[in-house]
């Protein structure tokens, strides 16, 4: 890999810097596009965006192995209501306009072979979008993809898991270019009881040995409280499953937001 | 003879079949699948597991199935003469019992008291029940909502056995959604989990494994033909393709023959209501390359990639997908793959039950259509062999039930009518 950092990793990387500078984990929520639905998604976004580091936008899929009930019932939803590959970088461009803090989408992978990965990328590049985060993508399945991500200026973030062996930490750490992503429990996306810390102490200490960029830690992220234990020991916090729970429950997304954003503080 | 499994050149050391298969799945599971790679390597040269596989299949399943000349039904085609291969008679059901059985043995090696399965057509899980009955393992099977109405008896038939049915109502409430539903169980459970896979899907190393455990069923035809016919390949083998594992078990060990010695492979498609309609399981005929269940393969999914709900008479055909190292036969003229209608299947069911007395299962019928019709273009001095493989008792009360409808649009001949007159109260 190059010494040579993308337009987006820069971006994304300098992110973190800021709020590690500020005495911050970088806060980063995630949101399914389109959801609640295809009209009510910017303002969101804009929620979400006012507290966040950098946010992460879901391409809503048919089929999210890698997730819980909770944001696969979002992306049902969202995909009823007409939002998927396309809409999404249409959404994230018309946030472009708005906002300059970077945003990563999170995308299964066949969207992109189904567009095409050249054109996913044009279309991606020209949205703005910062990076990619790629949850069935092992970094050593297809290499195009990554490749064709830093020619369209692109980050891209790989996940390890509380399962992964040192060899395989080192291998996705080293494929990352944005930010590393660390799973923190072994399972699928979602808001859980209980400590959010589980096995990460341990898998932080091996990841940091090998990464060239930030490290954040997601799944199970549900409260103040559970980003703060994090924040102690990542340089980033995911939150997603929380924020699609209050939507549905009719809660004031942006306060749970800054909630949680104060939560970041070490 | 003992049991032996075989080694094919596919696929690479990456589990790839040209540009099918690989790993497409969450980091959490790539330490579990390299394990289950060399787990297996290991119990493959190992005398202890082969020895013990072959008695289950010889005392269990009622290995080797016949291979049983279909006089009648050749008659009827005026061609190529037409032998089953008789997977129905296989305990349990169907082929999927080889697989299960093989798997479970091997996650009884590997110290997983817990196992995991998807189901559609309730075969594979009924199996899987079986397999864990008969093994000391717990065993939870998911199962599309859709799929648990049109299928009670295998339902019921799994819960007898010990087993726990979950019932899967995200997507499409089919297949697709129990599969997704039965990998999520593992990329939570996967330090103490085995998941038995159905068939020839999913990330490598199980459409390998899954082959070779199913290759038995090739195997065997070139024992029974040399003896019945004086040759080990036939001029044709036609089976049916869901996800592809018995195919692929009649297939493999005769498609890595030289060309000019290889029988035509057929693979038979799930083509629903047409392929032009829309409303089918046709994944070469009518998908493109995308991803699913962790491999790449021909695919039903639309041009955002969202994946497009297939649509089978047959629960067991009814998967979006078709295992990669088919996807690479296809690409590459080893095998070829045709689509056999709804409506095809179910007249096939009613002539090899009325010639032969065997009712097959709906999936198994599709393969029966078609080689009726390539006896024919085939004539007299060829031979084929039609995979049956399942025995038809899961769907006769789907059968009656459709057969009523046509009844009622006027659409049956007098004799079939009159059947399911006295049938139907
Ligand atoms: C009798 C029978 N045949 C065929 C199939 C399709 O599976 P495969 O394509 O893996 O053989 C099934 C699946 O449930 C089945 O029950």
């Amino acid at each position: 890999m190059t010494a040579t950092l993308t337009r987006g990793a820069e971006r994304i990387q300098a992110a973190f810097e800021q709020a590690n500078a500020q005495g911050r984990a970088a806060f980063i929520p995630f949101m399914t596009a389109g959801y609640p639905t295809a009209g009510a998604f910017p303002a969101v976004a804009d929620a979400l965006l006012e507290h966040a580091d950098l946010l992460e936008v879901g391409i809503p899929y048919s089929d999210p192995l890698g997730d819980g009930p909770t944001i696969q019932r979002a992306s049902e939803q969202a995909l009823a209501g007409g939002t998927s590959t396309r809409r999404t970088l249409a959404l994230v461009k018309e946030l472009r306009a708005r906002h300059d803090k970077p945003i990563a989408v999170m995308t299964y992978v066949n969207p992109i072979y189904a567009v095409g990965p050249r054109e996913f990328m044009r279309l991606a590049a020209d949205a703005g979008v910062d990076g990619l985060i790629l949850p069935d993508l092992p970094p050593d399945q297809d290499i195009e993809i990554a490749d064709l991500a830093a020619e369209y200026g692109l980050a891209v973030t790989f996940l390890i898991a509380p399962t992964s062996t040192p060899e395989r930490v080192r291998l996705v750490a080293e494929a990352c270019t944005g930010f590393l992503y660390a799973v923190s429990v072994t399972g699928v996306t979602g808001a859980r009881e209980g400590s959010a810390l589980g096995e990460v102490p341990a898998m932080l200490a091996l990841a940091r040995e090998y990464a060239r960029v930030p490290v954040a830690v997601g799944f199970g992220v549900k409260d103040a409280a559970t980003a703060a234990q994090v924040a102690q020991v990542a340089d980033g916090v995911v939150v997603g499953s929380a924020f699609i729970n209050a939507i549905r429950e009719g809660q004031d997304v942006g306060a749970l937001a800054a909630e949680i954003a104060r939560g970041c503080q070490r | 003879m003992s049991l032996n499994l075989p080694s094919y050149p596919q696929p690479d050391g990456r589990g790839r079949y040209g540009r099918f298969g690989g790993r497409y799945v969450p980091e959490t599971l790539i330490p579990a699948l390299d394990e289950l790679e060399r787990a297996y390597h290991a119990a493959k040269a190992d005398p202890e597991f082969l020895n013990e596989l072959d008695r289950l299949f010889k005392d269990f399943v009622g290995r080797p199935s016949p291979l049983y000349f279909a006089a009648r039904l050749t008659e009827h085609a005026g061609g190529a003469k037409i032998y089953l291969k008789r997977e129905d008679f296989n305990y349990t059901g169907a082929h999927k019992i080889n697989n299960c059985l093989a798997q479970a043995l091997l996650a009884k090696r590997m110290g997983k008291r817990r196992v995991i399965a998807e189901t559609g057509a309730g075969q594979h899980g009924v199996a899987s029940a079986t397999a864990a009955a008969l093994l000391g393992l717990d065993c939870i099977v998911y199962m599309g909502a859709e799929d648990i109405r049109r299928q009670a008896m295998n339902v019921f038939r799994m819960k007898l056995l010990g087993a726990e049915v979950r019932e899967v109502t995200s997507g499409t409430s089919t297949l697709k959604d129990a599969t997704n539903e039965a990998i999520r169980d593992w990329v939570t459970n996967v330090r103490d989990t085995f998941y038995i896979l159905g068939s020839v899907v999913g990330p490598h190393p199980y459409p390998a494994m899954v082959r070779d455990f199913q290759s038995v069923i090739g195997e065997e035809v070139k024992v029974q033909l040399q003896a019945l016919e004086g040759r080990e390949a036939p001029d044709a083998i036609v089976a049916c393709v869901g996800g592809g594992s018995n195919a692929i078990g009649i297939f493999a060990p005769y498609a890595y023959l030289p060309g000019d010695q290889r029988p035509r492979l057929i693979g038979t498609e799930a083509a629903g209501e047409g392929v032009e309609s829309g409303k089918h399981a046709a994944s070469v005929a009518g998908g493109r390359i995308g991803v699913l269940h962790g491999s790449m393969m021909y695919l039903l999914n639309d041009d955002e990639g969202q994946i497009v709900p297939p649509h089978s008479i047959s629960a067991g055909l009814d998967y979006p997908g078709i295992g990669p190292e088919h996807c690479h036969y296809s690409e590459t003229g080893v095998a070829e793959y045709v689509p056999v209608t709804d409506a095809q299947a179910l007249e096939a069911l009613q002539l090899l039950t009325r010639l032969e007395g065997i009712i097959p299962a709906l999936e198994s019928a599709h393969a029966v259509y078609h080689a009726v019709g390539l006896a024919r273009e085939l004539g007299p001095e060829g031979i084929i062999v039609v995979n049956l493989s399942g025995r038809g008792d899961k769907d006769v009360a789907e059968v009656m039930r459709l057969l009523e409808m046509e009844r009622d649009e006027g659409l049956l001949d007098k004799d079939v009518e009159r059947v399911v007159g006295e049938v139907v109260a």
